[in-house]
């Protein structure tokens, strides 16, 4: 791909060098810290699972009796296999036993326990890697898909209606379909357990949703003769959790990003940015591609004004996910076509915004969100902003194009609207198929000088913020005009501090993986 | 006010009066045949429509057929009588009104801003508060007589209720997005329920508003006022202005 907006090579990369200041600050001020959605993702990894009469997760009884007795800073698998190594028959037994806080104190830690949890890790990371193995399979059995690939919602709250639902999109060319989680998970401290069939605004995020959902687009994949690709979210307060359930499920895509739910869900930034490096690694290792959320400033604030925030999120959300272990093909980062359509060149705008965003990141499989802050209810006006939007994401070769709704803001999607969208996105795609190709911007344009503008800004805010440090911006409201102190915000709690002997075979396992394969 | 009284009866306009032409488009639960089509045609009948014209009938699953269909209606609706009530305001502008609140209350009105327990979506929120605003007018946070404080979503009942408390908050303005299982009702009145219970509800100017809300539900629910989609600031801020003149009035000596 030739680069067409004559964006400084140099910038950019000193933007990189920023943002690598960045990361090395959070991570020289997480290392210190685990936390009790983290612990919890070590046991679902080590086999832990199910929930109890009051329908509290098995990992949450372990978790909280581990921290009464006053030891989760060492780490719930070195409990766990001191319990093995003691004799508990297998994960389940071992969890019961660690569920009583004063057999939990009473438990010496065993000589052995890395033996004890040996093979559970072991059974783990090869369900892991035979899930990736099956979906490279997969994919590489079908042509390769059209781009941008086309990501419907569903959104009923039941499992089963969401599968109707998927079916349906996935018929009419959805390429990925997203179940939206029901909208209070993100703050909920525990994963929900079983298929579920009520939610609000969505369907509640479980393994066994997973398991159904993959189940039904993997059994449309022989007649529509593709792989249908399964999204879900991976943030809020269970970030890890859901991470590891993806991975064991065989999700494909995940939301997943650094900083969205410190700044528009309140939750502390400690937390979060400890939680968003074991969910990362979980996704690294699965070979599921990260979706983040910048798409989120340009709703709540002013999308041209919000553009260089936009631009500065992409750099930090990249090297956070490059020191996680993902490759830059799993670094999906998000924005948004989001301008008031009353502006005078607003479509100008978009076009800079994507196009340097594709240029900036080259590799990266870009998703594209729709407008839904300038939706009115004129659905017809609607139809049209959403055809401008399906425009431009051909245009500058996005890869993932989350299709926009002409209802969007009235109610969830109807079955129809769902599939007018993906008719209009389907025409744009094949009508406008070579665009980009044929296109360059005149050097001394409307469009150059907006790119260069929203790059020159990115760069002041990435320099602020490494000059203050990640945690010191957030409480500073460099990011959406919203102050986020480190020690405020919810799930601060179940932030642990690490004591001495703190082990993690899992991350220990992933962190070998050389990040600095993609530096 | 009543609205003025017409002396005739109305009905859709297309092309020329009386002529009922409307468009309706929706999914019927069968797969696609000349009888699918057919029943679309009885369907629309069965609405009060006649003339059906299927404009579009289209696969859009193996059970499920989209139809796009032109006709004609034949009810009429008689305009006399009809009072349909809107959340009483002025049209002012920003600096009038900042002068109006400097100038009558002589202090910053307090007015807090959320979307409630599982609500999360915050876009109309932040377009009434957010000093950018909406459509080129500008959000509460610009003006100067308003301390305006957007506590976002997701905001637990008890919460606004300690804050309405805390701050001695003028006003709160609550953005409701209509979910399934009607849970944003709920949330709205377990707010006049648990303000009551604590004896706030008197001191505060309760505004609901949201893409399904209107000034009717609003009332209904317990609040002062309900405004719906495409609502700008300063209409909100118009409204304060009415409400809390009205209410100093009603409590100063006469």
């Amino acid at each position: 791909m030739t680069p067409k907006l004559g964006l400084s090579a140099a910038q950019i990369a000193r933007c990189r060098d920023l943002a690598i200041e960045v990361a090395a600050g959070v991570r020289r001020e997480t290392e210190r810290f685990t936390t009790v959605s983290t612990e919890r993702t070590v046991l679902r990894l080590l086999g832990v699972d199910g929930v109890d009469g009051n329908e509290v997760p098995i990992p949450n009884r372990v978790v909280a009796s581990l921290e009464a007795a006053g030891r989760l800073g060492r780490g719930a698998a070195v409990w766990m296999g001191s319990a093995l190594a003691a004799g508990a028959a297998d994960s389940t037994a071992a969890a019961a036993l660690l569920s009583d806080p004063a057999r939990a104190r009473a438990l010496p830690e065993h000589p052995r326990w890395r033996d004890a949890v040996a093979p559970l890790v072991e059974a783990t990371l090869a369900r892991i890697r035979a899930n990736r193995a099956e979906r490279e399979r997969r994919l590489a059995a079908h042509p390769p898909d059209e781009l941008p690939l086309l990501y419907a919602i569903v959104a009923t709250g039941n499992i089963h209606e969401d599968v109707v639902q998927a079916d349906a999109a996935a018929r009419a060319g959805a390429q990925c379909i997203a179940v939206i989680r029901s909208t209070a998970q993100s703050l909920l401290d525990h994963v929900p357990y079983g298929a579920t069939t009520s939610g609000f605004g969505g369907t509640f995020a479980t393994q066994e949703n997973f398991r159904l959902m993959r189940a039904a687009l993997d059994r449309l994949e022989p007649e529509l003769g593709r792989y249908v690709r399964l999204v879900n979210y991976c943030s809020g307060l269970c970030m890890p959790e859901i991470a590891a359930m993806g991975a064991l499920e065989r999700l494909d895509f995940m939301l997943n990003d650094a900083l969205y739910g410190i700044i528009f869900r309140d939750i502390n930034p400690l937390r979060t940015l400890i939680d968003q490096n074991f969910s990362r690694r979980i996704n690294a290792v699965a070979g599921v591609v990260i979706n983040t959320g910048e798409d989120n400033y340009l709703t709540t604030a002013d999308a041209v004004e919000q553009a260089p925030a936009v631009l500065a999120s992409q750099f930090i959300n990249e090297r956070l996910a490059r020191d996680a272990g993902l490759a830059d093909w799993q670094i999906g980062l998000g924005h948004a076509f989001e301008i008031d359509p009353e502006l005078e060149d607003g479509l100008l705008h978009e076009i800079a915004q994507a196009e340097a965003a594709r240029e900036i990141f080259p590799d990266a499989p870009l998703k594209y969100m729709p407008p839904t802050k300038h939706m009115t209810g004129n659905v017809f006006r609607g139809y049209q902003q959403n055809a401008l939007f399906a425009l431009t994401s051909v245009m500058t070769r996005q890869h993932i194009h989350l299709l926009g709704m002409l209802t969007e803001a009235l109610h969830t999607p109807f079955l129809h609207d769902r599939w007018l969208a993906i008719e209009q996105a389907k025409t744009i795609r094949r009508n406008a198929r070579h665009l980009a190709d044929e296109i360059e911007f005149r050097p001394d344009g409307r469009i150059v000088r907006r790119a260069k503008e929203v790059l020159d800004g990115a760069e002041t805010i990435l320099r602020r913020v490494a000059g203050h440090g990640l945690f010191a911006a957030l409480a500073d409201g460099v990011f959406a005009d919203t102050r986020r102190p480190r020690d405020r915000g919810r799930g601060y709690d179940g932030v642990v501090r690490r004591d001495d002997a703190y082990a993690n075979p899992f991350l220990e396992a992933w962190s070998q993986t050389p990040a600095e394969a993609n530096a | 006010m009543t609205p003025p009284a017409r002396e005739e009866n109305v009905r859709p306009y297309g092309d020329k009066k009386g002529d009922g032409a409307v468009q309706v488009s929706f999914t019927l639960p069968v797969a696609k045949s000349a009888a699918a089509t057919e029943a679309a045609k009885r369907y629309v009948a069965k609405m009060g429509l006649r003339e059906p014209y299927v404009t579009l009938a289209e696969s859009i699953a193996p059970e499920f057929t989209y139809f796009i269909v032109y006709a004609r209606a034949t009810h009429d609706v008689d305009m006399a009588g009809i009072v349909a009530e809107e959340a009483p305001a002025a049209a002012l502008g920003r600096e009038e009104i900042d002068r109006e609140l400097s100038r009558r209350f002589g202090r910053r009105i307090v007015v807090l801003g959320c979307a409630l327990e599982s609500d999360a979506h915050t876009v109309g929120l932040d377009a009434i508060f957010n000093m950018k605003g909406y459509a080129g007018d500008y959000g509460l946070e610009r003006y100067g007589a308003i301390d305006a404080r957007n506590l976002g979503a997701q905001v637990p009942v008890a919460e606004v209720v300690r804050l309405v408390r805390e701050t001695r908050a003028d006003a709160v303005l609550v953005s409701a997005t209509v979910t399934q299982n009607e849970i944003h009702v709920r949330h709205l009145t377990d707010l006049v329920d648990m303000l009551e219970a604590e004896g706030l509800r008197d001191r505060v100017v309760l505004i609901a508003g949201g893409a399904r809300v209107d000034h009717a539900l609003a009332k209904e629910l317990g609040y002062d006022a309900g405004f719906g989609p495409g609502t700008t600031a300063s209409r909100v801020a118009a409204f304060l202005l009415e409400e809390l003149s009205r209410r100093a009035a009603t409590a100063s000596p006469a």
